[in-house]
């Protein structure tokens, strides 16, 4: 990083300015309709509250990142992890789950994870092998002979409704937290193993947690019933066809010129649209405190020069675990906030080039190292890339247009969904390359 | 005659496959090593520039299918080959004057290139999807089987078959071909020896003259021509659908880490201790244990993984190989 700085001191009105012209670029979203913009505020909301949360996931990759040059490539593992709180916490329990196989499920995972536990203290005491194979093996058996019966169980439970574990039917704002402790704990254990070797190996062993969680998710149904699919997670806010029944809010539509309809939408969305703003601004908040905290600067210290930190008596790989942790919980958070915005959890959306990819361009736009450029460049790459959807294929169409019509013109106007792929590329390299310190540099 | 059964289950569910799988990973590992040797990153883009490879040669493969010429009994995809490679070589030296020669000559830190390696795969994998789509393509013409189950039941007189894939037969040649051509190249030729010397020692590699810039192209040409054949046989043997490019990235970097990043020989044993435990242990054991041992019924607790976890018997190693020996098993580079 310490490289890559340009020397140049930046204006104090950049980070403004571009905050402004997001501003208009989303009214003209919600009140302009013509080919570029929808003109309905639905979905400006929409792609906004979506921007927000993608948001969040670019300030905890961005504390990863800007504050320790950790580079993690396994967010859509986090993500995931996040998404699954909502699912365990806040659904209403299903009848006849627990019985079916939950305290032998629970007791197999506790073997599970004692086994790992016993072979780490018997290697670290004993250094032998040969034990620690044994112990494995005899852990893993046990553990596969009550796992088996009690996810079958658990799964054979009313399969087409449910067969899954089912929730505590706790609130849901409660398990945003509980999907930060989620992503924080598997953190913590990819971290404790990467961490204090070369720089790669982070990236490479989170890559691979990713893709594990990824399908963990997908193939446990017992857990959140895989490639099934949970639909109908509660919401922390009212329900549309309540709001349109209200007497009340019909008044209050009327008097604003909206349909019914529409109103109760807009409504929704504004009510999880502070909601969001509330976490993003209290994260902002603690981040930033940290960050001029001497801790902060021990950070920034260690990321521009682990020797010399290392020198001053800085525990570097313990400092790295620690942000890194951090930096997953508030993944993991945005993850838990995405499914309760969707009131759906789908193991198959999560595609790393969408979660993983996407979101480090976010960050590398906007500015590594500094909360508001990545939340600027959350939202902003956001928007642009839900927008490419609409505006590439008119663009390819009219590039296109003086083609004689044919195969290859067919195949050009088909294959305009994949030019997003390249175009983030090369925004991406693009940034890395001539403006590295991004849209609203560090301070 | 039971212990023979159980020989040839084992050979027809888990040998032929796991070393068919393994000289593919150890191809793609090599090409991985080599560049993390020469230019000292972790090339992510190397999945995407395998899928690229191989989406080339299938275009040329149609086109040549086409025009109604064909190998006979062997894949017309052989003779695309070479299509294939040329273009990813353009391509990955395009893209290394574009991008990141810029950083070479800044001396940036590794992860800067790593990152941007992640915009390259970016870029390749839109290519790629732009060139041939998202779907599934099979491109694999000729003869299907060297033996067939059924042949091979008639000639030995066992109960259980056994199956040898053109495939997985052309896989193995082709990779001992390769490997063998390119030891020759790095041992006895002049410019591999420079490329040798460089990645020992970058500096003292300078001091007598060697051009970098020479060995940084050679590596690109090297890892392009890798990258293309072991995308192609990974496509032949399984099926070609871009994102599996992607998972594969996984395996390919758990291989050159096991044996080492940086050390050939290495990534070539990493690449079938990775293929090998991945398909044992992702393997239902029950037949070959009901031919050994007839009066035992274990059930399903021989299958020690379900085969849709077969990525994270990949992770566990790269997780083991970090613990307990981060250089990997052949000393690669610990920097």
């Amino acid at each position: 990083m310490s490289t890559n700085r340009q020397a140049s001191a930046a204006n104090p009105w950049r980070a403004p300015i571009f905050f402004a012209i997001l501003a208009v670029l989303f009214i003209l979203e919600g009140t302009v309709r013509n080919g570029m913009f929808s003109g309905s505020w639905n979905t400006a909301l929409a792609i906004l509250n979506v921007g927000l949360i993608s948001a969040i996931v670019a300030l905890g990759v961005n504390m990863q990142w800007g504050y320790a040059g950790l580079f993690n490539v396994g967010v859509v593992g986090f993500l995931a992890l996040g998404g699954l709180a909502p699912v365990l916490v806040s659904l209403p329990p299903v009848e006849g789950a627990w019985q079916a196989g939950g305290p032998r499920l629970l007791l197999s995972l506790a073997v599970g994870l004692g086994t790992l536990a016993l072979a780490k203290v018997v290697w670290t005491r004993f250094r032998k092998g040969w034990a620690v194979a044994l112990i494995l093996l005899a852990g893993l058996l046990l553990y596969r002979w009550l796992f088996g019966p009690a996810s079958t169980a658990i799964e054979a439970n009313n399969p087409s409704r449910y067969g899954n574990i089912g929730g505590l039917g706790m609130p849901v704002l409660l398990s945003w937290l509980v999907g930060g402790a989620f992503a924080a704990a598997a953190a913590w254990a990819v971290g404790k193993v990467a961490l204090g070797l070369r720089s790669d190996y982070l990236a490479i062993a989170t890559l691979g947690i990713g893709e594990i969680i990824v399908s963990v998710l997908r193939n446990e149904e017992w857990l959140a019933r895989g490639v099934n699919n949970i639909t109908g997670v509660p919401r922390p806010v009212p329900y549309e066809i309540q709001l349109q029944q209200n007497p009340e809010f019909i008044d209050f539509a009327a008097r604003w010129g909206f349909s019914v309809a529409e109103a109760s939408g807009i409504w929704v969305k504004i009510c999880y649209l502070s909601l969001f703003l509330v976490v993003l601004l209290s994260i902002i908040l603690l981040a930033e405190l940290a960050l001029k905290s001497p801790w902060g600067r021990m950070m920034r210290a260690i990321r521009d020069n682990e020797t010399a930190a290392e020198a001053m008596g800085k525990d570097v790989t313990a400092r790295h675990l620690q942000i890194f942790v951090l930096g997953s919980a508030v993944i993991g958070i945005a993850g838990a906030m995405m499914v309760t915005l969707d009131g759906l959890m789908a193991p198959t959306q999560y595609n790393p080039l969408r979660y993983t990819f996407l979101i480090w361009v976010m960050v590398i736009v906007g500015g590594s190292g500094n909360n508001w450029g990545a939340v600027l460049g959350a939202v902003l790459i956001w928007f642009l890339w839900i927008k490419a959807e609409v505006w590439g294929p008119n663009l390819i169409g009219f590039l296109v247009s003086p083609l004689p019509a044919g195969d290859v013109k067919t195949h050009l106007l088909g294959s305009a969904a994949h030019m997003r792929f390249i175009a983030m590329g090369a925004v991406l390299l693009l940034v890395l390359r001539f403006a590295p310190r991004g849209l609203v540099p560090e301070k | 005659m039971d212990i023979l059964n159980a020989l040839v289950v084992f050979l027809n569910f888990v040998f032929i496959p796991a070393a068919a799988y393994g000289a593919q990973l150890a191809l793609g590992a090599l090409g991985v090593t080599l560049i993390y040797g020469i230019l000292r990153f972790s090339n992510f883009a190397h999945g995407d520039t395998m899928a690229f490879g191989a989406a080339i040669t299938i275009i040329v493969t149609w086109g040549l299918q086409s025009l109604g010429i064909s190998l006979g009994v062997l894949p017309t995809a052989l003779l695309a080959l070479p299509f294939g490679i040329a273009a990813t070589a353009l391509l990955v030296l395009g893209t290394d004057r574009v991008v990141y020669r810029f950083y070479r000559v800044q001396k940036a830190a590794p992860i800067i290139f790593v990152m941007a390696s992640v915009g390259v795969m970016f870029v390749m994998n839109g290519l790629t999807r732009l060139i041939i789509g998202v779907d599934e393509q099979r491109f694999d013409d000729g003869a299907r089987f060297v033996i067939t189950v059924r042949d091979f039941r008639e000639m030995t007189g066992l109960q259980e078959g056994l199956a040898f894939r053109t495939t997985q037969a052309l896989t193995l040649v082709i990779a001992v071909l390769v490997v063998w051509a390119l030891f020759w190249f790095l041992n006895r030729t002049k410019s591999g020896k420079a490329m040798r010397a460089y990645s020992d020692n970058e500096d003292l590699a300078l001091l007598s003259g060697i051009d970098p810039e020479k060995v940084v192209r050679m590596t690109w040409i090297i890892a392009a021509g890798l990258a293309t054949i072991a995308g192609v046989l990974y496509g032949l043997d399984k099926s070609f659908r871009p994102f599996n490019y992607f998972q594969i990235l996984l395996p390919i970097f758990a291989a050159a880490i096991v044996g080492g990043l940086g050390n050939p020989l290495g990534a070539i044993a990493g690449g079938f201790i990775v293929a090998f435990s991945e398909v044992a242990i992702t393997y239902p054991w029950v037949k070959v244990a009901g031919y050994l041992f007839p009066n035992w019924e274990p059930g399903g607790l021989l299958q020690l993984l379900g085969t849709e976890y077969k990525f994270a018997v990949s992770f566990v190693i790269l997780i083991v190989v970090l613990l307990f020996r981060p250089t990997g098993l052949f000393r690669g580079k610990s920097v």
